[in-house]
């Protein structure tokens, strides 16, 4: 009779602390990933973003128009970093993602506001990601009941209209009905190109020198630069299906208005191709097997998603997340496919989300082929 | 002359780290001859072939390998050497016909085509060839793999324990396959752990620690070791392996079936150890030491060395 045996069992339960101990990146995944986690949902991710860039422009510089610039300043949910002189300028700051807000104050505010004639602020909104400008245009309302009741003293307070002293007009630009939609299935194309091409270069080359396959081709005369481009350029190609697919259903099934140059976007997603092929390459010659392979690549995809303002407002972080976020290649490859997509941006829109890109793809290309060449001898 | 030799190397070192992996092999091998390369495992046999062949980068050492430089024309040596991993290492989810083809490929032969076919009936793998290599059995998947390497005509031959886990009958046919070759003008080199494949090469270096303790045909091998045996048969010879078991004189007591072989290297403090036990129930006779006999006794050797 073979009953239960509790040595046996500990046998068992002994020898598997003694592999867990031994595979090197299993134990780190297992304490790494809660610890990253920790830190990205408890301290970067934030859904009430504050301190969102925005841009005034005041054609009335009276003390007026400065209070309620001082207020929308103390409300905490603007960093009026910029002024722009004229309404081009404003737009372009817009189009380019450097402030999320203009605020258009109009030439004759201080004066149809003592006249009590509710003078109209136009507010202008970058509303690609709803759940970031949201909040801050909520606050906006609420401003406009109190802004001027240390200004409108005495007499004066009987320009306190009922709905407030000033009107705030909120123009949500690129997409006006605040479908999030819009924002998340663009975004899901960096998502599904980054979860694919980093764990798949990282199993193909992995496998290879797995099996011991990779030794032998190495005998022959083909040469590594040749074996590393021929495995990746099939994925390019399953890289591009992917993108086709999200950007059918983007069309078709979640209606994503299509502004810009989709031959642009295609074009400039081979540098983000490129860029997580790099990363998968160098995770293969790091990891000794293919499950290595996948967990490493499990590191990278989780701030991808999480910091890259693809789940969460990018500005909405603290300044140390951005900071790990505008590393990443996803984070840059968003606002390009966002900008692209939703504003019909051009390729010197693009421009400064590019270059990072390209730095990216030098970088991670040297070490991942420096690297490689390290494991042949 | 220097274009007779296929494999002609000196002082070849590499070094992983700390550990001394292969220590300065000098190595000569003649085109058309098979070089059998001996030696325990975590010899450095199989980081020595992957320096001949061009993997790896000797740390120091000289020499060519068919008239190419080993250390600057790496990239020549890869065109003309055919080289067999230890482990099966073609694509298990490629059909046999598949296989050849890509490394046809690799190696740009000329009329694929037609080459792939002659490879695949040369082997008998002809009416296979759709097969999955990953189905095979070891037997076949060794035939495979000496197919691939074969495909592109190569003047060396590299083998590296080609016929580990292969059947007697399989073995048999490969080394008639390899003599063939062989006879046809190829050089090859292989390495094995057993002793009648060993008797098979035309001549013989044995590998241990790294360094190269003996070479030569079968009968100098032999020779270098100055190893006396001795076989005794009769009863209790268990009682009197312990006997003779740390006797001087007496290295090895080996039993081999109904019979022990008793070995030394000094023939007359082994004959008066064995003097001291004889028996008349006991018949003992002088025989020609074996290679396993030698080679244990110079892997013996050459731990004191370098211990």
């Amino acid at each position: 009779m073979n009953r239960f045996n509790r040595h046996r069992l500990w046998a068992v339960v002994m020898k598997e602390f003694i592999q867990m101990k031994r595979d090197r990146v299993t134990f780190v995944m297992m304490i790494g990933i809660p610890l990253m986690q920790l830190l990205l949902f408890g301290f970067a991710i934030n859904s009430d973003p504050r301190h969102l860039p925005a841009a005034v422009r005041a054609a009335d510089q009276g003390p007026f128009a400065r209070t309620l610039v001082q207020a929308l300043r103390t409300s905490d949910y603007f960093a009026l970093v910029r002024e722009a002189g004229t309404e081009a300028e404003a737009r372009r700051l817009l189009q380019l993602g450097e402030v999320q807000f203009v605020i258009n104050i109009p030439e004759d505010f201080s004066r149809k506001l003592l006249r009590g004639e509710r003078p109209t602020v136009l507010v202008e909104a970058d509303a690609t990601d709803p759940a970031a400008t949201g909040p801050a245009l909520a606050a906006v309302n609420a401003l406009a009941g109190s802004v001027f009741n240390r200004d409108l003293p005495g007499p004066l307070a009987r320009l306190q209209a009922k709905n407030g002293p000033v009107d705030f007009r909120i123009h949500a630009h690129y997409n006006p009905e605040n479908i999030t939609q819009y924002n998340v299935v663009p975004g899901l194309m960096g998502v599904v190109l980054t979860m694919t091409m980093v764990i798949i270069t990282g199993l193909a080359i992995t496998r290879e020198r797995e099996r011991g396959t990779m030794e032998n081709l190495l005998a022959t005369p083909v040469r590594p630069f040749e074996v590393m481009v021929g495995k990746i350029l099939p994925y390019i190609a399953v890289g591009y299906i992917q993108m086709t697919l999200i950007l059918v259903a983007a069309r078709f099934l979640f209606n994503v208005p299509m502004v810009g140059s989709l031959p642009l976007l295609y074009a400039v997603s081979l540098i983000f191709i490129a860029a997580n092929l790099a990363v998968g390459i160098t995770f293969s010659t790091l990891a000794r097997n293919q499950l290595q392979a996948v967990q490493m690549a499990f590191f990278f995809f989780l701030p991808s998603i999480l910091l890259s303002g693809f789940m969460f407002p990018f500005r909405g972080m603290p300044p140390w997340a951005q900071a790990v976020g505008s590393c990443l290649p996803n984070t840059h490859f968003l606002r390009i496919v966002r900008g692209i997509l939703l504003k019909g941006n051009g390729l010197s829109e693009i421009a400064p989300e590019l270059w990072p890109l390209l730095l990216f793809v030098v970088v991670a290309m040297t070490i991942g082929v420096k690297r490689y060449r390290q494991t042949l001898d | 002359m220097p274009t007779d030799l296929a494999i002609d190397v000196t002082g070849v070192t590499k070094r992983f780290g700390e550990k001394t992996v292969v220590n300065a092999i000098d190595l000569q091998v003649r085109r058309g001859e098979i070089y059998g390369f001996l030696g325990p495992n975590g010899s450095g046999k199989t980081t020595f072939i992957r320096m001949l062949c061009g993997l790896l980068t000797p740390d120091a050492g000289t020499g060519t390998c068919l008239g190419h430089d080993l250390l600057t024309e790496q990239a020549a040596i890869k065109r003309h050497v055919g080289y067999m991993t230890q482990r099966f290492s073609y694509y298990e989810d490629l059909s046999i016909r598949e296989n050849l083809d890509f490394i046809a490929r690799i190696y740009a032969v000329p009329d694929r085509p037609s080459a792939v076919q002659r490879s695949l009936e040369r082997l008998g793998l002809a009416n296979r060839s759709h097969q999955l290599a990953g189905e095979l059995s070891g037997g076949w998947k060794q035939r495979l793999a000496l197919a691939a390497c074969l495909i592109h005509s190569p003047q060396l031959l590299l083998l590296d324990e080609p016929t580990a886990g292969v059947d007697p009958k399989a073995r048999r046919e490969f080394w008639d396959e390899i003599h063939q070759l062989a006879a046809d003008g190829l050089t090859v080199l292989i390495t094995t752990h057993y002793m009648d494949e060993a008797e098979r090469c035309h001549r013989l270096g044995y590998i241990a620690y790294g360094s190269l303790l003996a070479r030569g045909t079968l009968d100098e091998v032999l020779a270098t070791a100055r190893l006396v045996t001795w076989t005794v048969s009769g009863p209790d010879l268990r009682a009197l392996a312990d006997t003779l078991r740390g006797r001087p004189g007496v290295e090895q007591v080996v039993a081999f079936g109904n019979t022990l072989h008793v070995s030394g290297r000094d023939a007359t403090k082994l004959e008066a150890a064995i003097a001291a036990v004889r028996d008349p129930r006991h018949e003992w006779q002088r025989i020609r030491s074996g290679l396993e006999d030698v080679f244990i006794s110079l892997m013996d050797e050459a731990k004191d060395n370098f211990s």
